[in-house]
């Protein structure tokens, strides 16, 4: 696995690809929960996830919650069709909000009534 | 191999080549080596509890199918001590049983000859479920 967080006007945005398995999803979990402890609304990035396990989506679950505790925004986006099958599997993927692209998002984010 | 985290990926392979060799169809063999994947972590994390340990991973094909045992030399568990969460009780944790009991087709522990560990069979058939016209 390979995770990377980078900044996108306010968002941060996890990008993970390869495994997330047991062995890899402790980096994947400490990269988002520390994203969303600096108190930015979060983007992650799954379109070049190859497997994910419980435990690498028992890290996204960890961080929805955070973030909903903290009012913060947070969404899956570009989700590769290995990682949807699992999210499908665990009847999670109509609890993530689920977006093609982070350019999607801001895009609908910029539309919205009330923001500039 | 040894019970760790980096055991995980090589297993994996050997699940995916083994289910593809069996006949099943991509989905049907990433969804085995999910469910593998997960009763190996499952031993790692409880059964072994972060101990050194073993796993031993037999793959059969069988009548139809193919066939998971995973032998662990772990404190006993039994098909009780599994509580898969509701899934709509949001937290982590819970959901690999939910995988396993979802994509395999039969689950459970067999005796162990000398009665230490534990020995997981589960089977996977080709054509169950199918509309048989």
């Amino acid at each position: 696995m390979t995770a990377a967080l980078k900044l996108n006007g306010q968002y941060a945005i996890v990008s993970l690809s390869g495994d997330i398995d047991l062995h890899s999803s402790p980096e994947a979990r400490r990269l988002i929960l520390d994203g969303l402890q600096d108190g930015r609304p979060m983007l992650v990035d799954l379109g070049e996830v190859g497997y994910i396990d419980s435990s690498g989506v028992a890290s996204l679950v960890e961080g929805f919650q955070l973030a909903r505790q903290r009012g913060l925004d947070f969404g899956l986006v570009g989700v590769s069709p290995a990682a949807l099958s699992v999210l499908r599997l665990a009847r999670l993927d109509k609890v993530f909000p689920i977006y093609v692209s982070v350019q999607e998002r801001l895009r609908m984010l910029g539309s919205e009534p009330g923001s500039k | 191999m040894p019970a760790q985290p980096d055991s995980l990926q090589q297993l994996r392979t050997l699940v995916r080549e083994c289910a593809e060799a069996s006949g099943f169809d991509r989905d049907a063999v990433e969804q085995l080596v999910l469910a593998v994947n997960e009763a190996c972590m499952n031993v790692i994390q409880h059964g072994y509890q972060g101990r050194p340990g073993s796993i031993d991973l037999h793959i059969v094909p069988i009548d139809d199918g193919i066939e998971f045992r995973v032998h662990d030399s772990a404190q006993h568990v039994s098909l009780d001590d599994w509580r898969p969460r509701a899934l709509d009780d949001l937290r982590p944790g819970g959901l690999g049983v939910h995988f396993i009991r979802e994509i395999m087709d039969e689950v459970e522990y067999v005796p162990v000859a000398d009665g230490i560990g534990n020995s997981l069979c589960m089977k996977k058939y080709l054509h169950r479920g199918e509309n048989p016209r």
